[in-house]
């Protein structure tokens, strides 16, 4: 089970940087919200895999350990926050310029061919 | 008066002027004038404890004792000598400064720099910690950057400006340096103690380097070679900005810094070679290119350069003798160096111009500046019974023991010193009276010329009667700077000396030179030679090339590189720290798979892929996107996290309608734009970096931890301590309820700047292209669909409820304040939704921002509710309520803060998605009144839904 999970959190990072390098701003977007999944099941993976042991009293013989899951939970909402004004930059500087490309060339400067 | 009130009198007081200034010149420069005088007083007050028993005053408070940084004063003899010229001298050029600016100049930014600057002095002379004077050390070179550039729309004194600023501060920073390892040596940063471990200090190996960097400051401030090109640009400032500066204050603050130090810094051969060698070349240097000066400031500001020369020297001696002589020059060229500097600005006020080729004669027309500028030249020249006589000679005979060659050197030194002075006094006063002034010329008001006529009193009476007036103030000085009693005896008549005949040689042939003076200067002028301002411009200039090229090296504006290049160095000290170390497997136990997780794995990997590879069509990577989203809450839910289940499914949700009102306005489609070559370059970064991570989960879930966890205090105490069974909650609100309570504030500032960029969206450029805006895709013709509508209605109720219920519940089984919030937010949501954004928004009653506010509010108050009882903050407390009709349940005060978690999210999430709907009325989506489009009261046709 945990090379699973090693491997979907690898997937998922490959997907989220692959797409951050893309040229345009959605998909940056989304690349972001990618790895964001990865980070988070990353840094809740470090508790170690324990099923059925929820981290409340009373309610399992054995408990998981709680402090990944409060800094996660945390983290899931402030990526909200982050997510949220990714986007309306996004979409400002499409609004405001007339175009999504997300690297600006200086004026006088000759697209880089390589773009 | 208490030193650190006297210290911080002037920073006080500089707010004054600026504010009075409406109030007239005379009250602004009164009220500077009353400020200067209170803090000069108060040192008075000092004055028998100090100099009448040679005591030492001591003050202290504690700031930063972990650094060592504490705000300790100290005030004996070399501190008040200072701090008597800084505050005293003060006063006059601030007499002074009222009847020289004009009209137009700013005269309430003038005296607030002015305070700022002397506070800053102050403050360095009066300190016992270095630390502590480091700080006023950087405040003196930022205020005199200030004043230098006070006449802001001359290019030379911004340029001056700049050109102090950039020496002194880089000297200064050498100094931190310096401070540091001295202060690392001494174990302390407090000056007292550090004077006592002479030779602890200049035994250790780091003697050297903190000596170099100690001198690079006080060298770079005082002017010294060959750092001293800075001080004649500096003349741009006003008079009496250069007066002040270059008489008393910032160039004398580098000599007071090796005074202060001397005891341990002295005496060694590095101490004599370095201080005294450039004390004596830019003794020599100053005085020659002043000779040739035709700028009367210019002529003053190479003299300056000179005499702080002429003292560096004598403090580089490293004998007593020579230090009681450097504490009496530095009177003395106080007293003479701001008289001048006075008088060549009532010079410049009266006849327009202090070029001395355009002067001359000026004796008839001005007698009483003439008499004044007379008098502190003579001193200056070193003529006998004016008191800069006195010092010389001591100067003369102090090099004379410390060798044959220091001797001549200072005697040609001398030289070009008397027949500088001279020149002064006779090109500018002596001769015919001319026509061709730019301004006829004549002696001006009484308030310009008493300031320095009161120096010229105290220049006359130092030098006729030097015992009684200032004998035992410079013997007390003296062995404050030495740490040993020093007794000079101060006298005009000392009998036929090697320096008496030095000083006759001086005078003789430094007239004879003054004869030649006009036939040499052409030769000078075409003598090549460095000029320090080309050589200074080009370093800078090459300088800011280089960086800049540097920089668009580096940041060419293209993000995509960058994170590129980010992210493959990562993998790469990944890689190299991994084959570096040891690696041996795991031996965790792992969790069997089983059939629905496999299925579950089989999805994501297949979205995953979806998105990566469709990523091109936008509306069907959203979607395949949170079915990635939908499979981590899955993962959470079979591995023990219910709450970050509940909180991923409902930011999930949220989420994807916030990209789906972004994406409306977005192009749907992303065009190919790389070549091929350069996805698979992304794709090798992605893939190495994908790897690496996912090895190092791998990695980490087949071991055990290494360390005990600390959440094992969190499950011990989450009862007992946070009265709730919830740990995870428990651990949000009350273990780490200061972490929460940062990001609640983070997210509430996220909605905040959501909310304002859209406000800025709303006007400009953006708004033209929105309310130009057509859309791409067809658009639904029911917008508002009766069945959306009712189900969203009916589910109101029933979601505000649950939402209760998971807050309720939080601090005891899954839920809390986070998710409950995201599930009243998606509540209301789904309203706007069904009906539209001016529908919703006309019946929403509280603004979002207040949501926000109250939310951070309360959990702020709830922490500090915990203080007033006299607990930390954030300290909770539990107990069983009942409250009618509910039962009996156990209630935290930790849900008070809750609360605030919950209200903050509730605002965050609304003010982010109704701000992003605000751009869909400017883009002339329809406003509907009505719930629906279609009203199935009415029996006719539909109405038209886009009636405003």
């Amino acid at each position: 089970m945990e090379a699973l999970v090693a491997i979907a959190i690898g997937a998922m990072t490959a997907s989220g940087v692959y797409l951050m390098l893309r040229l345009r701003t959605f998909p940056v977007v989304l690349g972001l919200s990618m790895l964001t999944y990865a980070v988070n099941v990353f840094i809740f993976a470090s508790g170690r895999l324990v099923a059925g042991a929820p981290p409340i009293l009373g309610a399992a013989p054995t408990m998981t350990d709680p402090l990944p899951q409060a800094l996660v939970l945390t983290a899931i909402v402030i990526s909200f926050g982050m997510t949220a004004l990714t986007v309306i930059l996004a979409l400002g500087s499409y609004l405001n310029a007339g175009t999504d490309q997300i690297d600006i060339e200086r004026p006088g400067e000759q697209p880089d061919a390589d773009n | 008066m208490s030193l650190a009130l006297i210290a911080a009198l002037p920073f006080l007081g500089a707010l004054l002027p600026g504010l009075l200034i409406r109030s007239g010149r005379n009250t602004c420069a009164s009220v500077t004038f009353a400020t200067t005088g209170l803090a000069f007083i108060g040192l008075m007050l000092h004055a028998p404890a100090v100099i009448g028993a040679g005591g030492v005053v001591t003050e202290g408070y504690e700031w930063l004792p972990q650094l060592g940084l504490n705000v300790n004063f100290m005030l004996d003899g070399l501190g008040f000598l200072f701090a008597t010229m800084i505050l005293g001298i003060g006063l006059l050029i601030i007499l002074y400064a009222r009847f020289y600016l004009s009209k137009t100049d700013p005269m309430g930014n003038f005296y607030t720099y002015l305070l700022l600057f002397q506070g800053a002095m102050v403050g360095i002379v009066l300190s016992d910690n270095i630390l502590l004077l480091l700080i006023f050390w950087e405040l003196t070179s930022l205020s005199s950057f200030l004043l230098i550039g006070y006449w802001k729309h001359l290019p030379e004194g911004r340029q001056g400006a700049r050109m102090a600023l950039t020496v002194t501060g880089m000297g200064g920073l050498a100094m931190i340096g310096g401070m540091l390892i001295l202060g690392q040596i001494a174990g302390s940063y407090d000056l007292h103690v550090i004077l006592e471990q002479k030779d602890l200090i200049q035994s250790s190996e780091y003697y050297l380097p903190a000596l170099l960097l100690i001198l690079l400051g006080a060298f770079t401030k005082s002017a010294q070679f060959p750092f001293h090109f800075w001080l004649p640009h500096a003349m741009a400032a006003p008079t009496p900005v250069s007066a002040y500066l270059h008489s008393a204050t910032m160039v004398k603050a580098g000599l007071f810094l090796m005074a202060r130090l001397w005891p341990v810094l002295s005496g060694t051969p590095e101490w004599f070679w370095i201080v005294g060698g450039a004390g004596l070349i830019t003794m020599v240097l100053g005085a020659v290119i002043a000779l040739f000066k035709d700028d009367l400031k210019a002529l003053l500001a190479f003299s300056t350069v000179s005499h702080l020369g002429l003292i560096t020297l004598l403090l580089g001696l490293g004998t007593e003798y020579a230090a009681a002589a450097a504490v009496f020059h530095i009177i003395n060229h106080a007293t003479f160096k701001a008289a001048l500097f006075m008088t060549a600005g009532i010079v410049d006020h009266e006849a327009h111009t202090r070029n001395i080729r355009l002067l001359g004669g000026l004796r008839k027309l001005m007698p009483v500046t003439f008499t004044i500028g007379t008098i502190a030249a003579l001193s200056m020249a070193g003529i006998p019974f004016f008191n800069g006589f006195l010092s010389k000679e001591m100067m003369l005979e102090a090099t004379h023991d410390a060798g044959t060659w220091f001797g001549v050197v200072a005697t040609i030194g001398a030289i070009f010193s008397v027949a500088y002075s001279f020149r002064f006094i006779f090109h500018t006063f002596m001769g015919k009276v001319r026509d061709d002034y730019p301004h006829h010329p004549h002696d001006p008001g009484f308030g310009l010329w008493i300031s320095p006529a009161v120096l010229c009193v105290l220049v006359l009476a130092i030098g006729l009667f030097p015992d009684q007036t200032v004998g035992h103030f410079v013997d007390t000085v003296a062995s404050a700077v030495t740490g040993t009693d020093v007794h000079v005896h101060l006298a005009l008549w000392h009998g036929v000396t090697p320096a008496l005949i030095m000083s006759g040689i001086a005078v003789a042939v430094g007239i004879v030179l003054l004869s030649f003076q006009r036939g040499l200067a052409p030769l000078w002028d075409r003598a090549p030679r460095p000029e320090a301002k080309a050589i200074f411009d080009a370093v800078v200039n090459n300088a800011a090339k280089g960086a800049i090229s540097l920089t668009d090296a580096l940041h060419d504006g293209a993000i995509s590189r960058y994170l590129g290049i980010l992210t493959a160095v990562i993998v790469a000290y990944a890689g190299w720290a991994f084959w570096g170390g040891e690696f041996t497997p795991g031996t965790r136990a792992m969790l069997p798979v089983g059939p629905v997780e496999l299925v579950f794995f089989a999805i994501l990997m297949v979205a995953v892929a979806g998105v990566t590879l469709l990523h091109r069509m936008r509306f069907l990577s959203l979607i395949v996107i949170s079915i990635c989203g939908l499979v981590v809450s899955m993962t959470f839910v079979q591995f023990s996290a219910p709450d970050l289940a509940l909180t991923q499914l409902t930011v999930e949700v949220v989420t994807v309608i916030l990209l789906l009102l972004a994406l409306n306005y977005l192009p749907k489609e992303t065009p190919v734009e790389s070549r091929p070559a350069r996805r698979v370059r992304d794709g090798v970064i992605a893939l190495a970096a994908g790897g690496g991570v996912g090895a190092l989960a791998f990695a980490i879930l087949t071991r055990d931890m290494s360390l005990p966890t600390i959440s094992d205090y969190h499950v011990a105490n989450s009862y007992t301590g946070g009265g709730g069974n919830n740990v995870v909650n428990v651990i949000l609100v009350d273990f780490r309820g200061f972490d929460t309570m940062g990001e609640i504030a983070v997210l509430g500032i996220a909605g905040l700047v959501i909310y304002a960029l859209v406000e800025v969206m709303l006007h400009g450029p953006a708004s033209r292209r929105l309310q130009n805006w057509v859309p791409e895709m067809a658009q639904a013709r029911d917008r508002h669909p009766l069945m959306m509508v009712v189900a969203t209605r009916l589910a109101l109720p029933i979601a505000l409820t649950v939402g209760v219920y998971i807050f309720l519940r939080g601090h005891n089984e899954p839920g809390g304040g986070f998710i409950a919030g995201l599930v009243v937010a998606i509540a209301l949501l789904m309203q706007y939704m069904a009906s539209g954004f001016a529908w919703t928004q006309a019946r929403q009653k509280v603004a979002y921002h207040g949501l926000i506010s109250a939310g951070v509010l309360i959990a702020v108050f709830t922490g500090i509710a915990s203080v007033i009882l006299g607990w930390n903050f954030l300290t909770s407390t539990s107990d069983y309520v009942q409250i009618w009709p509910l039962d009996r349940i156990h209630l935290a005060s930790a849900a008070s803060f809750d609360l605030g978690v919950f209200l903050t999210v509730v605002g965050a999430v609304m003010l982010a998605l109704a701000s992003l709907s605000r751009i869909g009325v400017r883009a002339g989506e329809g406003i509907n009144l009505t719930p629906m489009d279609v009203d199935p009261r009415a029996e006719s046709q539909p109405k038209n839904p886009e009636e405003t």
